[in-house]
């Protein structure tokens, strides 16, 4: 106990530096901006807003980009209770009783909620962080290559067998990331593979590059096909900001139960936001007196799912920090941005950079807070923002892409991957394929190889090495086990979890 | 029996694992296989694009079985043909002109305008102002904000 107290001091010796708070402040205002515009999540969100975070010293460019994260996280929840439009999966679920209740004058009253809900939950998630980080840590110390790749077999496994669309492509898509990953040169035979002739490819694809590709600029271009090129917000005076106290009374619980459920799901890989945040609607809809209110604007139908996904959103760090091997597409653009400042992931993070690690974790701490005390005035902005016509915003947005991409190395190598990306990506689409898993991958990829190379020199060549050590054991079980219990069903009929809304390209 | 492609979406989806399987084996064929013991900068590409092809053919054939349903033929019919090529292009155009040291504003007027053209409704006042302005704003917040090293012009050496 008195170890939590000394780290969390540390923690918050490095946060609350005058650099860092401007920067934490910076990613939260940045993320909740871009986050706001409807069909941007936080994945292409911090894939848009990286290249910024690069030229900063290694804990304000992590404490800004994890800023980035939860900032747009929440910015989409802002759109969906204005418009009726999500803009990340996960926001799917406030939408259902968000959107009533603005239009019935009570947007402030759910806005304000769900940012009271997000920190809320984001205090549980960062105090269970600090509390469950070490020890996991300790036991990870344990982990020789067998089980970081039967784990990381299972992370890939796990993010596509719970995202949007077919399991069979998103498994082929995990393949196709770690094709992608594989392109750079060889670290143990120093042999350029995959280069086709350009010298740039020596360090590999940039994992921003295909980010921004995949996802922001497929989505423009699906944008611009036409479906939600007009869009009508409320355009009603948002008033009553302050929460009356029944509201909070109501709510209570619902955030209590949702920080729950999200701070189980987070750390699982592959069950992101989205199911956490269905999970908690289902359960506030059961236990409620009345479940037909929902749908209708109630109350309980914003806090529980917010709480539920902001926690979520804060314990997703836990393997990705713990471990060094990234549950979502989004910690992986963490884990790749980490190893562009050259920190090795892994459990020694903690032990070698406890500054890094406290001081990220006492960060968003305060960056929650941020998003409480600064969201509630900035909301006439988002509004404002919102009535922006697109054909007048997404050439912005291709700006920003642009310079952004082009500034990494200063050279236009990556942006004409970038626009290759998005042109593949877009076919992809068509095809019914989805991106979250391919960008795991594409991150795990030289990872994968290594610990495969090194466990089969452990075991002479032996393959089941992964199945004879307990805990690789355990993780390869609960692989096959998982596949099973949503193959076996979708042999027959459709996988159970495909979300009623389909968002594709989004986790 | 005759073979009928029930479910085109995925047919295509098939053939495009599949080709890209082929590819990754072919760019593999130089790289030493070395053995499960040892393994060469081949194995693991190699055993990938097998992989790759096996999900393929799966996929491929699954779609000879089974119907589309509604959203999967909806989705494979409507192909943005306009945005999917001017926007890749105009980004591949700015990526050359600023590798051609053009200057950062001409490319960036360049990219703006070129974007415009990415819908159907094209309407050219607007098209100039917001070029103008977009580059305009971008110099101040790339260039003077955060001091980024690009050339303005291409004569602003």
């Amino acid at each position: 106990m008195a170890d939590l107290l000394q780290n969390l001091i540390l923690g918050f010796s490095v946060a609350l530096t005058l650099q860092n708070l401007m920067y934490c402040f910076l990613g939260v205002f940045l993320g909740t901006m871009i986050g706001v515009l409807p069909g941007i999540g936080p994945l292409a969100t911090m894939a848009m807003l990286l290249p910024l975070t690069m030229s900063l010293p290694p804990i304000s460019a992590l404490i800004m980009l994890a800023g980035i994260y939860y900032g747009s996280d929440y910015g989409g929840s802002t759109t969906a209770i204005l418009v009726n439009l999500p803009g990340e999966g996960s926001s799917v679920v406030t939408l259902l009783d968000g959107h009533p209740m603005a239009k019935q004058g009570r947007a402030g009253a759910a806005l304000s909620i769900a940012a009271i809900g997000s920190f809320f939950a984001g205090c549980v998630g960062t105090l269970l962080i600090a509390l469950v980080g070490p020890p996991l840590a300790y036991v990870a110390l344990s982990f020789n290559s067998p089980e970081y790749f039967a784990l990381m077999v299972m992370a890939l496994v796990c993010a596509s067998v719970i995202g949007t669309g077919s399991l069979l492509k998103s498994l082929a898509m995990v393949v196709v990331g770690l094709l992608v990953g594989i392109v750079g040169t060889d670290v143990s035979s120093g042999k350029m593979r995959f280069g086709f002739g350009i010298p740039e490819l020596s360090d590999g694809v940039g994992i921003a590059v295909v980010a921004m590709g995949v996802f922001g600029m497929t989505e423009i271009i699906r944008n611009l096909a036409g479906a939600h090129m007009t869009q009508t917000i409320s355009t009603a005076k948002i008033q009553g900001l302050m929460p009356r106290w029944v509201d909070l009374k109501a709510s209570f619980g619902p955030m209590v139960r949702g920080s729950a459920i999200g701070a189980v799901f987070g750390p699982l890989p592959g069950l992101g936001g989205t199911a956490s945040a269905f999970t908690s609607y289902l359960l506030e809809k059961k236990l409620a007196k009345d479940p037909s209110r929902f749908g209708k604007g109630a109350i309980e139908g914003v806090a529980g799912p917010e709480s539920a996904n902001n926690a979520c959103a804060q314990t997703t760090f836990v393997p990705m920090l713990t471990l060094g091997v990234p549950g979502s597409a989004s910690m992986a653009l963490m884990l790749g941005a980490m190893i562009m400042h050259g920190i090795t992931p892994g459990p020694q993070v903690m032990t070698s950079r406890p500054d890094l690690f406290w001081g990220l974790i006492a960060s968003m701490w305060i960056g929650n807070g941020m998003l409480l005390v600064l969201n509630l005035p900035l909301i006439g902005i988002w509004v404002r923002l919102l009535q922006v016509p697109y054909r007048l915003l997404f050439p912005i947005i291709m700006t920003m892409m642009g310079i952004g991409i082009y500034s990494l190395n200063n050279s236009g190598t990556d942006v004409l991957l970038m626009s290759f990306f998005g042109f593949v990506g877009y076919i992809l689409v068509k095809l019914g394929c989805s991106f979250p898993p391919l960008i795991l991958a594409m991150v795990l990829g030289p990872l994968l190889e290594e610990n495969l190379r090194r466990s089969m020199l452990l075991s002479d060549g032996d393959p089941t090495v992964f199945f004879t050590r307990p805990i690789s054991g355990g993780f390869m079980a609960a692989t096959v086990v998982l596949l099973l219990f949503f193959t076996l069903p979708a042999l027959r009929k459709k996988r159970p979890l495909d979300d009623p809304e389909k968002a594709p390209g989004q986790p | 029996m005759r073979l009928k492609i029930r479910n085109p979406q995925d047919f295509w989806c098939g053939l495009f694992f599949v080709a890209l399987g082929v590819l990754a084996m072919y760019l593999s064929r130089d790289y030493a296989m070395g053995t499960a013991l040892n393994m060469g900068p081949g194995y693991f590409p190699t055993w990938l694009g097998g992989i790759m092809i096996g999900f393929g053919v799966l996929i491929g054939g699954l779609a000879l079985k089974r119907e589309a349903d509604e959203d999967q033929a909806e989705n494979i019919r409507e192909w943005a043909f306009r945005p999917w090529l001017v926007l890749p292009a105009t980004l591949a155009i700015f990526a050359l002109l600023m590798d051609a040291d053009a200057g950062f504003v001409p490319s960036l007027l360049v990219l703006i305008a070129g974007c415009a053209l990415a819908h159907k409704d094209v309407r050219w006042r607007e098209t100039i102002l917001l070029s103008v302005g977009v580059t305009a704003g971008a110099v101040a917040i790339f260039y003077y904000g955060l001091g980024m090293p690009f050339d303005l012009f291409w004569w602003s050496k």
